[in-house]
């Protein structure tokens, strides 16, 4: 592996996913260099989660190539797979296991040093406040007690990428400001590659090193938050995202079933 | 091999859990062994078929591995609605492991209620002609699980919801059963159910279950495990294959 290469951990270039007549994803090329925290925003439908599933090998592209780590998603999945964790935006997690089980059987499944698995459980576990709670079922957790063991979870095996699709998504707000100063400090200790999404643009304004933005399946604008206000001659993330996005609303507005078609597709065309 | 056996703990610890479940699937065949052995017993008797309760009780076994292994491929329809299958795809696992280590614990688990059968049958007097046989009851309906395990892990890798997949079931299950031999002897059954009967893979499963307890065989125990393991083979790589093609 090259000089240039290792320093791009996530590369994608013309990517394309189509179900049936409908493009989901079409034709995105980004870049994300290691140790940057990657902000993927967009409307819901706009082929933020297709995307997230292609890169982290859940889904085939219809065209187009990813490299994670300088590995092929589709043709190196085994190394690929092994250098990113994600965390889902919907619930990953066996809710009839514990706690505790639950991150023994991912630590296993990433092959995790055996001598190394308890020692990382518990101080993951205390992290995310849930050690106390580590034989209950998870069943029994709430909502954001899911949610941190699920990023705890997704740190387990050490990745050099992390993917966390919308993670602050009904978290509290100290819940939400734990996360980000983990992930901030991961993001600095490691050199940890993140990509993410949210929905909460202040976000992705205070913690982004860069940021892209996803509408109708294509990226419509790239760069640090500062540049993307000063394009948009806007004062916040939040007003300069509407004006990008929210002009696309209108010029679509004739072709509102097609809108719907791609989203019902978009999200049950996974389902083979 | 620590990924199979941990993804067969998983199935063990959930099936452990959830003690409604091994009642549910218990009390179905406990029905067909009770009200079918009382109830046509004396008629069986009568026309020289010996005691129907001990002809029943290898089919009812079956029976009962039959359904339950079928079944479990919801339990990859329920991963996939919950995301826990997500989990697993994104690991860098093969997919061959992820479905046998699987499909291992659901076969473990059925063959545990095929011997629970077993163990009630003894409280209404069945007894094995030879205890020692035991050994060769476990390795049949353990093969019997992993072939249908599989199986039903592959129909639950390509269908997308409960309906869907109960619907092919049904389809598949009862006809298996009912046209086993399971209930009556072939001996002297129509041709039309014979010929049926004889393309029926759950027919030799049965059969040999019927010559490992009860020392009665309609086809013998080398074409009884002939078909078996081919059985084992064609389903264990059905299941493989369509869950390689799986997508989250």
């Amino acid at each position: 592996m090259g000089e240039v290469m290792a320093q791009e951990m996530i590369a994608a270039s013309s990517l394309v996913k189509r179900f049936g007549e409908v493009t989901a994803v079409d034709n995105i090329s980004f870049k994300v260099k290691k140790g940057e925290i990657f902000a993927f925003l967009g409307p819901n439908g706009a082929g933020k989660s297709t995307t997230i599933k292609m890169l982290t090998t859940l889904l085939q592209p219809t065209s187009g190539e990813i490299t994670m780590d300088g590995f092929n998603v589709v043709h190196q999945q085994e190394q690929a797979r092994k250098a990113f964790g994600i965390v889902f935006q919907d619930p990953s997690v066996d809710d009839e296991l514990t706690a505790k089980e639950n991150m023994w059987l991912h630590a296993v499944l990433y092959g995790v040093p055996r001598a190394e698995i308890d020692g990382r459980i518990e101080e993951l576990l205390g992290l995310v406040e849930l050690w106390d709670r580590r034989n209950s079922r998870v069943k029994t957790f709430s909502g954001g007690m899911k949610r941190r063991l699920e990023i705890a979870r997704g740190l387990l095996h050490h990745p050099t990428i992390l993917f966390l699709d919308e993670p602050t998504l009904g978290l509290d707000t100290q819940t939400r400001n734990l996360l980000w100063n983990y992930v901030k400090s991961l993001n600095k200790s490691q050199t940890m590659t993140i990509f993410f999404t949210t929905h909460y643009l202040e976000e992705a304004e205070n913690i982004a090193d860069n940021i892209a933005i996803i509408d109708h399946g294509k990226i419509i604008a790239t760069g640090t938050a500062s540049a993307l206000m000063k394009q948009t001659k806007t004062k916040s993330l939040e007003a300069a995202y509407l004006k990008l996005t929210g002009k696309e609303l209108r010029d679509e507005a004739a072709s509102g079933t097609e809108r719907l078609k791609l989203r019902y597709r978009a999200r049950g065309g996974g389902f083979r | 091999m620590r990924v199979v056996y941990a993804l067969w703990l998983r199935q063990i610890k959930r099936y452990t859990r959830a003690r409604s479940r091994i009642i549910g699937a218990i009390g179905q065949p406990l029905l067909f062994l009770l009200a079918m052995g009382y109830g046509l017993g004396s008629v069986f008797k009568k026309a020289g078929g010996g005691n129907y309760m001990h002809f029943l009780v290898p089919g009812i076994m079956a029976q009962t591995v039959l359904f339950s292994a079928m079944f479990f491929g919801i339990n990859i329809i329920f991963d996939r609605q919950f995301g826990f299958l997500k989990e697993t795809l994104v690991t860098p696992v093969s997919r061959l492991k992820i479905m046998l280590g699987s499909a291992l614990g659901g076969a473990t688990t059925s063959l545990l209620q095929g011997l629970l059968v077993f163990v009630i049958s003894l409280g209404i007097g069945f007894r094995p002609y030879n205890w020692a046989m035991l050994a060769v009851v476990i390795l049949i309906l353990g093969l019997l699980a992993t072939a249908l395990t599989s199986f039903s892990s592959g129909v639950g890798a390509f269908v997308n919801d409960f309906q869907g997949f109960q619907a092919i079931n049904q389809f598949l299950i009862l006809p298996l059963y009912f046209l086993s031999g399971a209930l009556y002897p072939l001996n002297n059954v129509p041709t039309v159910l014979r010929i049926i009967a004889d393309i029926n893979p759950i027919s030799y499963v049965v059969d040999a279950l019927r010559a490992a307890l009860i020392n009665q065989s309609h086809y013998g125990y080398t074409k009884d495990f002939l078909v078996l393991g081919i059985t084992v083979v064609i389903m264990v790589l059905f299941g493989v294959y369509r869950f390689r093609r799986i997508e989250a």
